[in-house]
Order: C-alpha cells, then sequence, then structure tokens
C-alpha cells in the first residue's frame, strides 16, 4: 500500500543533507565536546559550527542558544528556570492553547504556590495582547505564549505581546517549536527573551532541541552537574544530534520562503477541495493568520479517531487531539479552548504537510476523506 | 485485545486462518484517575500501560494494524455509574455483563464498522452457532465449561451475534496456552485477569468511596443496624453497600451459628442475616430480559437458570408475564442467595435461551 504522510507537525523525515550531516559527525566526531584534546576540539567545533547555523535561522547571536534534548525540556527549563530565578515571582501568565510541554512545568509551579493565569483564545485561536496586559500583575514572573499552535497552526501576535511584556518588566517565554522552519523567525527583532526551538519539527532528528536565551536574562538551571552550554545546561553534549540541528536549520533557512509559498498553496488546494466535495466540513481557527503547513478541520458528527483509524487503513497519516500514554485520543485541549464542544473536537482532524508532500497527494487524500466520512456517516445514520 | 493470552491467541490464530485482521485495545478506564486508590501490585487491573504495551506488541509479532481506541468516556456512563448506583441501591452488579452490553458489542461493533471490518472476535470463551430451524443465531456454552463466559454474555443481540467470532468457545484454556506457546506469543504465560477489572484489589467499597469523593458526592457516612430476620439487633454498620446477599464474612458480629446477609435495604440502612436456609429462595423475577437462541416464551418453558457466575444452573420454569420484557422464574428446588442485581441467565443445555437481571 502506499502511504501519505499528513502528520509533520507531530514529527518530520529526516532529511537528506541533514541525515548525510548527522552520519558524519556520527562516524568521525566522537570526542567529548568538553575534552581538552584535539578530539574534544574536532566535536567542540562541530558543534559550535551548528550553533551558528541555528543562531542564523534564528537571527540571535550564537552564544544565546543553549542545546537541549527537545521542545520539552527547552519548554521546562524556561518555564521553571525563569520563574524560580525571580524572587517573589508569584504568577505565570500564559494561555490555554499551550503545548503540555509549557502546561506541564505552569501546573507543577501552581502546586509549588504560583499563581497561573491561562489566558482564554476566542474562536480565532489567537491570543490578545490587551489580555496579556490586562492579566499583568506586579508580581508576575513570566508571560509564556507560544508562536505558532502545533493543532491549528495559528501565529500569536508575539512582536505586540514582548513589548507589553518588556513594558511591564516581565520576561517573555516563547513556545516556537512549531515555528521555526515553517514563518519567519528573529528573536532579536521579536524581542523575546526565550525561546524555545525543536529540531525534529524541521527534518532533523528526534532528541535534539535548543532554548534561545537572551543575553541577561535570568534562568536558574533546572538540572545540574557539569559545567556544559556556559552552566546553563549540564550534560554531555548530543553532538551528532546537535549537528544535523544545524544542517537542518541551514536547510530551512535556504527554503523557508519557496516552500511556505508551495505548502500555503497546497493547503488551499486541501482547503477549497474538502468543503466542496465533502458537506459540514468547516476550518476550525483563524484562516489569516496560520503557518502555512497546517489545516484544522471539523466533519459534522464524525466519531474523528475512527476516521483516524480509517485514513491509516487507507494509507494516509492524519491526527486528531491528543494522544495520551496508551496512545488513545482525547479530546483536544486547544479545540475546547476556542469553543469547540467535546463532540466536534472529537471531529476534527489535523492535516499538517511538509517537504514531501505533492498536489497528487493533495488529491488522494481528499478522495480518501470524502470515502471515509461518507463512509462514517452512512453507518452512524443506519445505527 | 486486552493484552492477555485469550485475545492475543485469537488474532493470532485469525491471522493463521488467512483473515484481514485489524487489533483493537480498549482504553476503558485511567486507572490514576483516582489517587487515593491504590493500585501497586493491584490484580486484574484493566487498560493499565502494561496491559496496552503487551497487546500492541503481540500486534506487531503478528504482523496486523493495531489502534488503541478510548472509550473511557462511554465506560464510565455505561459500566461505572450504573456500578456505583447499583451499589448504593443495596444491590450486586456485574458490571462485565454492562460493559460487554455496551461497550464490547455495541461500541466495538460501530468501530468495526466505521473501519470496514465485517466481523469482531473477543477472547470470551462461549459459542455462536446460526439455528437454522428457529432462525436465530443461538450462543453456547463453552466447550471447556471451567472458563464458559455465557453468563456475562447475555445480553447480546441478533445483530451482534450475527457478526461476533469466539474462537475459543470450542477450545480448553490448557489448548489455548499451547497454542499461545507454540505460536511463539510473548504473553503465553500470563496470568489471567480477575475481578472487576477497573476496582483495584477487589476492593469495591473503597473504590466507590474515591469515586463518589471525585465527584464531589462523598459517601456521606451512615451508620445502619445489623438484625435478624425477626427483628433482633445484633451489631452496626458503615452502609449497605458494604454488604451482598449471603455473604458471611465481615459482619462483625459473633454467634454460636454462621450467619449470612439475608437482605439488604438501602432506605432504612438495615442489613438483615439469618441461617443459612433462611437464604433459599422459590424464585424471582427477571427485568429487561434478552433473548437469544428462541424469540420468548409463551406461557412457560422449561430451563436451567443460572443466578451468577460461579451457580450451577438450577431447574426452573420460567413464565411469561404481562411485560414481555419480565419473566417469572420458579426453581425446582429452592436455590441460595437469590441476589439483585445479578444476573439470571436461562439455558437449555448448553444453549443460552436469553437473560436477565434480577429484581
Amino acid at each position: 500500500m502506499q502511504r501519505f504522510y499528513f502528520d509533520h507537525n507531530a514529527t518530520t523525515p529526516v532529511a537528506p543533507e541533514v541525515l548525510e550531516a548527522m552520519t558524519a559527525c556520527l562516524g568521525q566526531v566522537y570526542g567529548n565536546a568538553s575534552s581538552i584534546h584535539h578530539f574534544g576540539q574536532a566535536a567542540k567545533e562541530r558543534m559550535e559550527a551548528a550553533r551558528r547555523q541555528l543562531a542564523a535561522l534564528m537571527g540571535c547571536p550564537p552564544a544565546d542558544i543553549v542545546f537541549t534534548s527537545g521542545g520539552t525540556e527547552s519548554d521546562n527549563m524556561a518555564v521553571l528556570g525563569a520563574v524560580r530565578a525571580r524572587a517573589g515571582a508569584r504568577r505565570v501568565v500564559t494561555s490555554a492553547i499551550e503545548h503540555p510541554a509549557v502546561l506541564g512545568p505552569c501546573q507543577h509551579l501552581e502546586r509549588e504556590g504560583v499563581q497561573v493565569t491561562r489566558l482564554r483564545v476566542g474562536p480565532s485561536g489567537v491570543v490578545d495582547p490587551a489580555d496579556v496586559r490586562r492579566a499583568l500583575r506586579p508580581d508576575t514572573a513570566l508571560v509564556s505564549i507560544m508562536h505558532a499552535n502545533n493543532e491549528l497552526g495559528t501565529v500569536q501576535p508575539i512582536a505586540e505581546i514582548a513589548a507589553i511584556a518588556r513594558a511591564a518588566g516581565v520576561p517573555l517565554h516563547v513556545d516556537g517549536v512549531q515555528a521555526l522552519g515553517r514563518i519567519p523567525v528573529d528573536v532579536t527583532a521579536l524581542a523575546v527573551d526565550l525561546y524555545s526551538v525543536s529540531g525534529h519539527k524541521l527534518y532533523a532528528p528526534k532528541g535534539v532541541g535548543a532554548l534561545y536565551v537572551r543575553k541577561g536574562t535570568a534562568l536558574e538551571p533546572i538540572a545540574f552537574g557539569g559545567h556544559h552550554e556556559r552552566d546553563r545546561r549540564p550534560g554531555t553534549e548530543n553532538v551528532p544530534g546537535i549537528a544535523a540541528f544545524g544542517a537542518a536549520a541551514e536547510l530551512a533557512g535556504r527554503t523557508l520562503a519557496a516552500e511556505s509559498a508551495r505548502l500555503g498553496a497546497l493547503r488551499d488546494r486541501l482547503e477549497e477541495a474538502v468543503p466542496r466535495r465533502i458537506s459540514g466540513a468547516t476550518v476550525n481557527g483563524s484562516r489569516a493568520n496560520r503557518t502555512p503547513n497546517t489545516s484544522n478541520i471539523c466533519f459534522d458528527a464524525i466519531d474523528g479517531e475512527a476516521l483516524v483509524i480509517a485514513l491509516d487503513l487507507r494509507g494516509f497519516a492524519v491526527s486528531t487531539g491528543a494522544a495520551c500514554s496508551s496512545g488513545a485520543l482525547a479530546p483536544s485541549h486547544v479545540l475546547t479552548a476556542i469553543g469547540l464542544s467535546p463532540d466536534r473536537a472529537r471531529a476534527s482532524m489535523r492535516f499538517s504537510l511538509g517537504r514531501g508532500t505533492t498536489a497528487e497527494q493533495v488529491d488522494a487524500l481528499v478522495d480518501a476523506l470524502e470515502g471515509a466520512v461518507g463512509h462514517l456517516r452512512r453507518i452512524s445514520a443506519h445505527a | 485485545m486486552s493484552g492477555g493470552v485469550d485475545s492475543s491467541t485469537v488474532a493470532a490464530m485469525l491471522v493463521r486462518q488467512g483473515r484481514a485482521v485489524i487489533g483493537l485495545t480498549m482504553q476503558l478506564w485511567n486507572q490514576r484517575r483516582l489517587p487515593g486508590l491504590s493500585s501497586d501490585g493491584a490484580t486484574g487491573r484493566c487498560c493499565s500501560l502494561d496491559d496496552v504495551y503487551d497487546a500492541r506488541r503481540v500486534a506487531e509479532q503478528i504482523g496486523i494494524p493495531y489502534y488503541v481506541v478510548n472509550f473511557e468516556r462511554q465506560f464510565e456512563e455505561s459500566v461505572v455509574k450504573p456500578f456505583v448506583e447499583d451499589y448504593l441501591a443495596g444491590r450486586t452488579p456485574i458490571p462485565c455483563a454492562l460493559c460487554n452490553n455496551f461497550i464490547k458489542f455495541d461500541r466495538f461493533l460501530d468501530l468495526a464498522d466505521s473501519v470496514g471490518a465485517h466481523e469482531i472476535a473477543t477472547g470470551h470463551y462461549a459459542r455462536v452457532r446460526y439455528g437454522q430451524a428457529s432462525d436465530r443465531w443461538q450462543l453456547l456454552r463453552a466447550v471447556d465449561q471451567t472458563k464458559d463466559q455465557t453468563y456475562f454474555l447475555f445480553g447480546l443481540t441478533q445483530r451482534q451475534l450475527a457478526r461476533t467470532l469466539f474462537p475459543l468457545g470450542e477450545l480448553a484454556k490448557l489448548e489455548v496456552r499451547d497454542l499461545a506457546r507454540e505460536m511463539g506469543l510473548a504473553v503465553a504465560a500470563k496470568g489471567d485477569s480477575q475481578e472487576i477489572c477497573f476496582v483495584p484489589n477487589g476492593d469495591y467499597a473503597a473504590f466507590l468511596a474515591a469515586y463518589l469523593e471525585e465527584s464531589g458526592v462523598p459517601v456521606e457516612p451512615v451508620r445502619g443496624e445489623i438484625v435478624t430476620s425477626g427483628g433482633r439487633k445484633l451489631g452496626e454498620h458503615e452502609g449497605v453497600h458494604h454488604f451482598t446477599v449471603g455473604q458471611r464474612r465481615g459482619l462483625g458480629v459473633a454467634t454460636g451459628e454462621p450467619l449470612y446477609v439475608i437482605a439488604t435495604d438501602p432506605r432504612t440502612q438495615r442489613v438483615t442475616v439469618g441461617r443459612n436456609d433462611e437464604l433459599l429462595r422459590a424464585g424471582f423475577t427477571a427485568r429487561d430480559v434478552n433473548w437469544i437462541s428462541i424469540a420468548g416464551v409463551a406461557g412457560s418453558a422449561r430451563a436451567q437458570v443460572k443466578i451468577r457466575n460461579k451457580h450451577a444452573a438450577a431447574p426452573a420454569t420460567l413464565h411469561a408475564t404481562d411485560d414481555p420484557d419480565r419473566v417469572e422464574v420458579r426453581f425446582d428446588a429452592p436455590q441460595r442467595a437469590v441476589t439483585p442485581g445479578q444476573g439470571a441467565v436461562f439455558y437449555d443445555g448448553e444453549v443460552v435461551l436469553g437473560g436477565g437481571w434480577i429484581e
């Protein structure tokens, strides 16, 4: 069976040029980047080259980048580290549509007595900067808002939020895991303090990420050990992963403009065909300001879990909701936060496109959707 | 696929027969939901991550697509809530029968339709056969009488039976383990699951308390009297939901002769105890009767009636009532501990005629 991958927001395949950079490093560069000898220096060199590559994509000085094991670690480091670094910190402002990697540490802080304000968003799926301003208090330690939402693709007004936070003297963390490589990101121009990214969302392997820490931002470490990453993140660096991340960043920088135009056109092709061919199909969230590769569509009276399985059996990988530990699905907190009923949230599918996606694949997906949705509706009408 | 040896073997058998099989595990209950209930080392837990891991591993091994589907919402509505309500109302529920009726053969079949599967197969020990003469699908006891699970399957409808496969119905448990071993299944030596899957260690009173507390209506501390059938007070207790008809242990009253729970009354919180022979009943009414191998009884019919899972079906006469959903059951000889809330299943030899709930 031919298989088509429409789940690039979950993860992306490793790009050939990234794989090459990684295997070259894996095979040849085995020193510990902290060692003073030749082998250590070679590893360090490789790592610093990758840091420069990533810094170029993010628009920041290389020294402001801390490599981590991925987006979740970066988010935890930022949220826990920034709050704990601020004496008298009693409050965090975030949004209801954040990724669990941000909501989780916030909840943890709540148990330690920190007040967490989760800003609500309307049906657009976009945080209102005025809400951020209203939520700030003198004892607010951190604002944490995502750049692009993983389920809707909606892009948040980070520059405006950053201006508000800066005026109030509160650091801003941005979870940029779904933004980097999909839309232009310039953390200096955005004027944010902390920015989390993950390699495997932009064609690098799993297990490598980074946190941008603007020079001067107070951040307590969350793990303790050696002096790696300028005392900000202990642990022997994942040099091959970091090399791959660097190569992926360079690839993204080179292809971003053309690729985002191409994916935007494919996404529009999908969103034009689906409502035309399938009744009761509505795009969730704002269509104006989104990452070009993401489309979230609700199919009236459909059990999303059954649709995902039916599509997978036809060779199409899409996603719905959030997978829990067993692999079963729970209704998405993002979709319920933008006002969808649990039933409509369960009836919604996320399609996320990527480098391998073609117009033929999109057309095949629309055909499969039409068949599967029609079948599901016919049998539920008989039940 | 529960991750146990039975459903794993079924999946592997069907693959071996050359059928196109899709493996599904139903996520029914979040074991971490009631943190007050320690389930460490608990037996018979359902939907644990270990079980899902095992099921996934078997699916990989036999090369079939595999999915975990979330039926937690439906399970709570159709099984857990009625389970709690039954206990509070002084009945002794059998959640497995409810789960079979409303989840395993209902939602599961819908899902099969959704993904284009023609039949469903489970690891239950029972047999299904089409009866030419009656033009009905029949449910029969498993060949392995010690494993027979038809008692929990009396709610199956004709539509469900028509599309259900019970490949283990013809096999003995030992043969199933042999098959699993022979096919090299990773779970071949895994222990059988027992008790009620969502209640850790079978402590249903603790489950009730934790569940009700979570839902914001904690069980109010109640005290009731333990009395003899003559009305003599023997002691006190902390709620009728701690008792079930026929129970002997844990009464907390000391008398010269063994005493059993004869009846519980949630309204007065009174638990009546008595001698073993006071437990005997000549009959009862079954409600919400589902007919399987026959369309119903006109007037009366002979049957063997099983009133709990471990009961040896006793000869009885079924009498139709004005209400087609109710049947009067009259035993030939009085039976011990007829317990409201339990199922009553009517057999004609190995054939399940139908069944209902003891009123």
